[in-house]
This record gives C-alpha cells, structure tokens and sequence, in this order.
C-alpha cells in the first residue's frame, strides 16, 4: 500500500469523515474544556483520526495519542484541523 | 518479576531528617490506568467503601502490611487527569493530597499509577503528582501489555528523571507488585525531579512528559487492532443500536430467567429450615415472633438476593469488559434532547442498580444544574430494590407465557415495561427540569473509551461481595427491625392473653387510619401499613406483607403470591406496581441527595414530585385497568 497524504487546508475536527485524517491547529474552546482536551492528548500539532460515531454521526469517536475519545460535535466542530485526505493506491 | 526491577530513587545530598514508617498512603492514577484493580490486589477482602461511592467516585479505605507486619492505611483516589479544580473528583484528590480532607489524615506517601500503554499522556499527572513533594513511588502498570505489545522503558533512566523510584508492574497478574512492598517498608524521601514543566500549561507539561519518555527510551506499544475492530462493529450505524437492544433486553432476560429459579430455591430452603426450626421450638409467643414475625418478613426479602447480585454481574461485566462507555456514545443523541450530559448515561444506567452509588456518581458532571438534574431524575430508574416487588407482583397475577420463543416471555416484558415506564418518568422530569428552572448551556461531552478488556473474575467477584454485604446488612438491621415492630403490631393489644385477630390490632388501627386516602387507588389497609413501611426501603412491602399474611389465619396456609392474588384484584396490582415504580420509597436515597446538594432544598423538592407523581399516576392506573 503506498499512502499519499495531501494537504487540504483548515477544517473543523467535526468534518472530518470517517477515517479521514487531522493535525491539530487550534481548540477555539472555553480554557477549562481546552485544558481537559489536552490532558487527553489533543494537542496542537498531533494527528487525530475521526473514527466510529453514534447513530446519526453525532458523538464521534476520535483516535489521538493512543486512545479513543468520544466528543460531541459542539465541541469537535470548534476545534480546527489541517485535513489530510489519505488515498490508498 | 524479581525485586530489581525497583528502579531507586537517585540520591539526595540535602540533609534530610529520618522519617518514621508510612502512616496513610494514597493511591493516585488517571481513569482506566488499572488503579481499582491494584487496589483490590493490594488490600484483597481488607477494605471497606468510604463516604464517596459510584464506581469511578467511590473512595476506598483498606490496608497492607510492610515487611515488619506494621498495619498502613491505602486510601484509594477517583481517578483523575490533572490536580486543577475542574471536576468534583480532582477538587476531592486534591483536598485529600493537601491533607484538607476531613476525617483523613494528610498522606504521608503516593502510589502514583500510570499505564504504561500510555506513559508519556499519563506523565503529565504524574508531573503534578510529584510537584506536591510527597514521598512517591510510580507504578508502570500493564507491564504484560507493554511487552507482549512489542512497547519497552528503561525504568532507571525514568526514575532519575523524575526523582522517584519507578516500578513495572501488572496489576492483573501481579507481576512486579512485591516493589510495593519494599516502598512501603522504606524510608523513602521525598522526590527530587531533574526539572518539572510549568505545571499549568498543558502543552509545556505535554512536551516535558515527551521529553522525559524519550530520555527514559520509551516506545509506545503498538495497540491492538481488534479495539477498532470491536468499534466498528458495537458502533456500526446498523449493528450498534441493534446490539445495544440486545443488551438492555439479555439483562433482563437474564434476571428472570436466571434469578428465578435461584430465589425459588432459596425460598424452598427457608421454608424447609423454616419448618424445622419452628419443630424445635415450644408453641406460643416466642415461636410465633420467630416464624410468623422474623423468618416470613425477612426470608422473603433475602430470596432476591440473587436476582439483586445477578443484576451486579451483568452492569459489572458490561463495564469492566468497556462496552459500557460505547453504549453511552449511542445513548448520547437521545440523552441531549432531553437536555442532558451524555455523560449523564452512566450514572442514570448505574441508578439500575442502586440510586444510592449513581447519585455519587454524577460528581463526573461538571456542570452543576446538570448534575442536580441528574440527581433528581436517577431515582425514577428502576432500581434493585423494585425489582423484588416488581418480581413478587408480577409472578403473582401474570402468567408466564413465551413471546419470542423461549428466550423472552410475557413476564419479562412486564418487567421491561415497568423499566420503560421509570424510564420514561425520568425523560419528562428531565425535560421540565432542564426548560425550567435548571435552564443551561450545554456542557460539552467529552468522554475518553477505556480500551476493551476481559472482565476478571476477581474484580467481579469483590463487587458482587461488597453488594451482598450490603444488602445482608439491610436485612439484618433495618429489614429486621421493621419485622419485629410490625410483629409487636399484629400481636397487641392482646385480648386475655392472647394475641388479637388481625383485624383488631394495632397495626390494623394503624392501616385504617390512612385508608381513606389510599382507598382511590384500590388498596385495602394492609398494603396501606405496606406501603408506609416501605418509606424506610422499597423491598421492605414485601416484608410486611409477608408478615401480614402469615400472621393472618386466612392466608396463612397460603404463600405469598397465593395470599397476594386472595387480597388484591388485578387492578389494584397494577396501581401498585405504578405507585412502586415513581414513589420516592428510600430513606438512603434522601440521606445521599441532602449530602450531595448540600441542604434539605432538592430533596424535600424530589420527594414531593415523586410523591404527587406516584398517587396520581396510580390512581389513573388503577381506574384504566379495572375498565379493562
């Protein structure tokens, strides 16, 4: 498998796909909520993975720093990524 | 794994004075670092549950040996992230640290519990752990995953970095956990880390933990795949509501179909040993406080022990083995329409088994009017103590036929109802509360999913033993007394040295006085005298009624459910049965929401609500039924 990532400039976590890929930029979020993601490992400039979600796509699980984190999409949709889109060849 | 595995604490060349042994040590870690589960490795039966439960909440007190036989306390933390005041829990770890606890001394020593899986994350609270400068020892748990995940620290080059000692362990297996021994036997100084970050910037302490797993050559595990494989299957957008059905349903299922047969085992022994203790002894009072007062009321409230511990099991098994937290991602969408915290799902499914743990548990929510929501909603999910009524009442007026095949019959659906039923009560309480006056923002819905893991049958085994010991101990104090009184009741006034018939004693006099204003909801004098004794506990009716119809000659051949269908048309059943499910019926309850809100405001307030709820509610019912 050969993986092209391609840099497609800023979104929110929130529109990411499933699988799709993310560096953090930003938490545009109350200090107290952006503290306690970053406790958990959402950090500007690490990777994130949007993964499963619940029905409706609302909460998702998100991949960062080893584990698994379940946030809504009023948190997510306010935290800004660079989106890398990942084809498989 | 040998004793050399203790990386020391690096040398200090201040002058320090010599301490004496370690009084109280608490033990510290993140969620899902595998910190309960030391602490049941560590303490074994010795331990007893603290003023703050709820499983993640629930604050233990045990204690171990160190090598001398010398007695220290372990205090076991909520699990927490970091020490800055954000949620309940960390406001508690931290008073408890600073020795501002009161009741608990301030601890001398730290078992700091950290996965291994996930060192460099879990790092950043032991930064802050260490910043307070008492005598700790880091425990790298998960050491088998670590290694059989192809993931590796060199501990020594670690403990220098952080000025403590170090040890690997499993938590699991106890591989490793004799360094804790040694630590506790030690006198350890207090720590002295090369360099700690600027504590209140994540992302500092972040790049410092980065640093310090780089200078210790750590390499992260590789996870598992079969997490996401887990994932995409429990939360497939076809499967995960599917399966999630499955679950609530199977519990159920098998509480009945399982639980059953237990009680009715159980019931037969009693009845049996019953038989023969009352063979022994001599007719007359005594006998009759014996048989017809103490082993009728309480043996028919320990025949649920059970379907009560059976119900633990499964809640125990769904939560240890990780599903429980995907069910709430499912749960979410329908807990925020009605204006609730997802996070709000685990305490409300807790409230499943008792409201007494879940109402602790809401100390997760940050947002406060949330959490008063969520206090006051959690007793109107169907919790253990209904189950006994709901089983006895059912049983007796509904016969049991199969619906889906053998797996889910007519009874079981009667019981799923009745859960709908609280359910629902809870969703409109929460709508009205939450538009009303707890009126808020929404608070934000982050919530990490422990990686799945094998349930332990250890863990699973103190649980279900730290609930029998509970509920023997109801029946042994307030269950018991409540039999004897009632037994004191039916016997006097006595008419020339006898006890007088049913219908003329004071427990009758007590009964009809309150008639009048349970009359409209079908109910004669004796479940009247029930449902006042059921104030003190739910399962307590069963007790009374019990003791009622056994004392009473015209039922007293009769068992229970027999006694119950002679006494109450089917219509009055299920008026009771609607009462039961929104009557605010427990003492314990009130005692937690007074402490938990801090005055006797929310719950004069949930005890009123409910009450209102539950006579009206029942009147209906009984009126709708009895033109069915």
């Amino acid at each position: 498998m050969i993986f092209n990532f391609e840099n497609t400039g800023m979104a929110a976590l929130a529109d990411l796909r499933e699988g799709q890929r993310g560096i953090l930029e930003e938490l545009d979020l109350a200090p107290r909520v952006a503290e306690h993601l970053m406790n958990l490992g959402f950090i500007p400039g690490v990777e994130v993975v949007a993964a499963r979600s619940g029905p409706g796509g609302d909460p998702r699980v998100y991949r960062v720093d080893g584990i698994e984190v379940a946030l809504r999409r009023d948190v997510s949709s306010r935290i800004v990524v660079r989106a890398l889109t990942r084809s498989v060849q | 794994m040998p004793l050399s595995t203790i990386a020391p604490a690096p040398p200090i060349s201040e002058n320090q004075p010599p301490k004496k042994g370690f009084q109280t040590i608490a033990v510290v870690g993140p969620p899902n670092s595998g910190k309960t589960t030391l602490f049941n490795r560590l303490t074994g039966l010795r331990q007893k549950v603290a003023n703050f439960p709820g499983v993640t909440v629930e604050h233990h007190l045990g204690f171990i040996r160190d090598t001398a036989g010398r007695e220290i306390e372990l205090i076991d933390l909520p699990g927490i992230y970091s020490l800055s005041p954000r949620s309940e829990d960390e406001v508690v770890a931290l008073n408890v640290l600073n020795g501002q606890m009161p009741g608990l001394s301030k601890p001398d020593g730290v078992l700091l519990i950290l996965d291994s899986t996930h060192l460099e994350r879990h790092l950043m609270l032991a930064a802050r752990v260490i910043g307070l400068g008492i005598p700790t020892l880091v425990l790298l748990n998960m050491a088998d995953e670590l290694k059989k995940q192809n993931g590796h620290i060199d501990v020594l080059a670690l403990a220098k970095q952080l000025g403590t000692p170090v040890a690997l362990v499993s938590a699991t297996t106890g591989e490793g956990i004799e360094a804790i021994s040694a630590f506790v036997s030690s006198h350890t100084e207090a720590p002295s880390p090369l360099a700690l970050p600027v504590l209140q910037d994540a992302k500092k302490c972040r790049e410092w933990a980065y640093q310090v797993g780089h200078a210790a050559s750590y390499r992260k595990p590789v996870s598992p795949v079969w997490t996401q494989r887990l994932d995409g299957l429990f939360l497939n957008r076809l499967w995960g509501p599917i399966i999630f059905a499955v679950v609530v349903m199977g519990v159920f299922q098998t509480i009945f179909s399982l639980g059953q047969p237990l009680s009715n085992a159980l019931q037969a022994l009693l009845d049996v040993t019953g038989k023969q203790v009352g063979g022994l002894l001599p007719a007359g009072l005594l006998r009759s406080l014996i048989i017809d007062g103490i082993w009728k009321g309480t043996g028919s409230v320990l025949v649920f022990l059970p379907q009560i511990l059976l119900l633990f099991l499964v809640i125990g098994v769904l939560e240890d083995s990780g599903y429980l937290a995907r069910a709430a991602v499912i749960a979410d969408k329908t807990m925020s329409r009605v204006g609730l915290n997802g996070k709000a799902f685990i305490p409300l499914l807790s409230a499943y088994a008792c409201a007494v743990p879940a109402i602790m548990a809401t100390r997760t929510i940050e947002n406060k009017r949330d959490r008063i929501a969520t206090i006051l909603i959690a007793p109107f999910m169907t919790c253990s103590a209904r189950l006994p009524v709901y089983t006895m009442i059912i049983a007796a007026f509904l016969p049991n036929r199969p619906l889906l095949g053998a797996f889910f019959g007519t009874r079981a659906l009667a019981m799923l109802g009745l859960y709908v039923l609280g359910f629902l009560m809870a969703v409109f309480t929460a709508r009205i509360l939450k538009s009303s006056v707890l009126k808020s923002k929404d608070s934000p819905f982050i919530m990490e999913m422990p990686p799945y893991r094998w349930p332990t049958l250890r863990s699973l085994g103190l649980r279900l033993l730290d609930r029998s010991k509970a509920f023997l101990y109801r029946a042994g104090t307030v269950i018991l007394g409540v039999t004897i009184l009632l037994w004191l009741l039916t016997t006097f006034p006595m008419h020339n040295g006898q006890p007088p018939a049913i219908q003329d004693s004071a427990v009758a006099t007590m009964g009809h006085a309150i008639e009048p204003v349970i009359r409209p909801l079908g109910f004669d004098w004796k479940v009247g005298v029930g449902l006042l004794t059921s104030f003190a506990a739910r399962e307590v009716i069963i007790a009374t009624m019990g003791t009622l119809y056994g004392v009473d000659p015209e039922s007293h051949a009769l068992d229970l459910q027999a006694a119950l269908r002679h006494e109450l048309t089917p219509a009055a059943a299920v008026a009771l049965l609607v009462f039961f499910a929104f009557a605010m019926q427990c003492m314990s309850t009130l005692a937690v929401v007074r402490r938990e809100t801090y005055g006797w405001k929310w719950p004069a307030v949930q005890f009123a609500y409910m009450t209102v709820v539950a006579y009206v509610s029942a009147f209906a019912a009984y009126h709708i039924a009895a033109l069915l």
